[in-house]
């Protein structure tokens, strides 16, 4: 009985040590097979899930045995992953601070290119129980707003937008994520929410009875540019490059554009 | 030293050595988060506006819902313990539901349920009550994810007690309340302490759940966690530092309970609200 629990418990001890053993076996996911296939790893800002999705379709449907393997998260995450190493080939960014932070880290292969712009817009519950017309309604009394939180891009350009137009939102929260001030104003919660235009047009793609959308001119005062870059250290340089150039070429734009971004 | 502790029993080496290599999966990422840290700027970095107002209100709602908790739990893990009735397993399987249950997935039923279209949400609106956005809504997030620590918890040491004491104060002539009172209660105290400080613990660390259902503003509804994953957008250090100091609340609550509540029974309770 003794010597089975300590059998038992020796096997217990080397398990533990062969997962501890795991963590050296850093597999690099932009690793070449010996077939000759290639792997691309992109890190894009969640804002580029669908267009990228269907980019690095084409890109593959273009480049016999590469495979894309995409990665979407906030840009400051991504950045903060890069930053700590993680193999990436190429990043795209939502906004051009989060990208500074990249080149100054020294991690950009070349100079970032400008692919898309983005723009907000107004978005309410679909009966706009607030009956909210232009963005100065807004800073009315009584209306639930909820925004992007300063620090986060959309936020930033809503803050930006405030003091263009010298109209003072008292919003009900501030959110770190676009996606949760559309929830907030899909589930009837907010009366009306800033968000991209990118964000409205994808809700409205997926249910045309989530919410409406309401455009104002104002917004052109606060103007998102969306830069790429290949990530320095790739194992695929040239093909990282040629990502790039189908992002910024003329089918990529197109995909970019069809989801609602301006051009660069 | 008391004496329950002097004699120990000698455990078997592997078991030692693998709870040696569990503590220090469990300690060593915090103490290299705390190596991380901007220590020259913590002081200032803990004491902005932003971050006195996350830590009162994660203090202030962890405080009030652990209260409801202990409330509302109480009851529940004495029904679930004590009566039988067909069903009694699928009930506690749901009432233990937002332990399994992803805090944001919990956040959405929420708002489901409280938001200003739901159910519950929209009558209280009518009545001019608004939950949305309002601290109100934080409380009730806690309380949701906490509960059921407080419930597993109380309900393990009931059965473990059995029912012998309850059922000879009854034959005493001591009504149910009573009993309840002066019998169930008193005996179940210790582990009724471990389970309260497990809920304090859940609500202060809670957050897809908040984040979801009640929305995130300076004072109202930021939260302590909830101030740690915006700062992180811009501030890096000032994250990790927010992230010690509630690390340095957690201990000294811990500690706090543990030397007030210093009885060996207390401590037995803690232990088996581990258990």
């Amino acid at each position: 009985m003794r010597k089975l629990s300590g059998a038992l418990g020796a096997l217990a001890l080397v398990g533990t040590l062969a997962l501890a053993g795991c963590s050296s076996d850093d597999g690099g996911a932009s690793g070449q097979d010996s077939g000759g296939h290639q792997t691309l790893v992109v890190y894009a800002a969640a804002s580029l899930t669908d267009t990228f999705t269907q980019i690095a379709h084409q890109f593959e449907a273009d480049h016999a045995g590469v495979t894309v393997k995409l990665s979407f998260a906030g840009s400051s995450d991504l950045v903060a992953q890069l930053q700590e190493g993680a193999p990436a080939d190429v990043f795209a960014s939502a906004d051009e601070p989060n990208m500074k932070k990249l080149t100054d880290a020294g991690l950009a292969a070349g100079d970032p290119v400008p692919f898309a712009t983005n723009v907000l817009t107004i978005v309410t519950p679909p009966d706009d129980p607030a009956g909210i017309t232009s963005f100065q309604d807004l800073g009315k009394s009584g209306v639930k707003v909820d925004v992007c939180a300063p620090q986060v891009p959309c936020g930033n350009a809503a803050k930006e937008v405030e003091e263009a137009t010298g109209v003072t939102i008292k919003p009900v929260s501030e959110e770190s994520k676009v996606t949760d001030v559309l929830a907030k104003v899909t589930s009837g919660e907010a009366d009306a929410g800033l968000v991209y235009v990118t964000d409205a047009k994808g809700a409205l793609a997926k249910d045309p009875d989530a919410l409406k959308q309401i455009d104002f001119p104002e917004s052109s005062k606060a103007v998102n540019t969306y830069p790429v870059v290949a990530v320095k250290g790739s194992k695929h340089a040239d093909l990282a490059k040629e990502f790039v150039a189908a992002v910024t070429g003329e089918a990529g734009q197109k995909v970019l554009q069809d989801a609602g971004f301006g051009a660069p | 030293m008391r004496p329950d502790r002097t004699v120990a029993p000698r455990l078997p080496w592997w078991l030692v050595a693998v709870a040696v290599v569990g503590i220090a999966f469990v300690v060593a990422p915090v103490v290299v988060m705390a190596t991380r840290g901007d220590w020259a700027h913590f002081w200032s970095l803990v004491t902005s506006d932003s971050s006195l107002d996350a830590l009162r209100l994660s203090l202030f709602t962890s405080v009030v819902s652990t209260a409801v908790c202990v409330v509302v739990g109480v009851p529940v893990a004495v029904v679930l313990a004590r009566t039988r009735f067909p069903g009694l397993s699928v009930v506690r399987a749901l009432v233990l539901l937002p332990l399994v249950l992803p805090p944001v997935v919990c956040g959405l039923a929420l708002l489901y349920a409280f938001g200003r279209r739901g159910p519950f949400g929209h009558t209280l609106e009518d009545a001019g009550i608004s939950i949305a956005f309002t601290t109100t809504a934080v409380v009730i997030s806690h309380v949701f994810v906490s509960l059921p620590f407080l419930v597993l918890t109380l309900e393990g040491a009931l059965k473990v007690r059995g029912t012998g004491p309850e059922l000879a104060a009854a034959s005493l002539g001591a009504g149910p309340g009573r009993t309840f009172w002066l019998v169930t209660l008193p005996a179940v105290a210790p582990a009724l302490g471990g389970g309260a400080l497990l809920a304090f613990a859940r609500s202060l660390g809670e957050f897809g759940a908040t984040l979801t259902f009640a929305g995130s503003l300076q004072g109202v509804t930021r939260t302590l966690p909830l101030e740690i994953y915006l700062q992180r957008e811009t501030d890096p250090d000032a994250a990790v530092a927010l992230s010690m100091l509630l690390v340095i609340v957690a201990v000294l609550v811990v500690a706090l309970v543990h030397s007030a509540g210093g009885t060996r029974s207390f401590r037995r309770g803690l232990a088996g609200s581990v258990a």
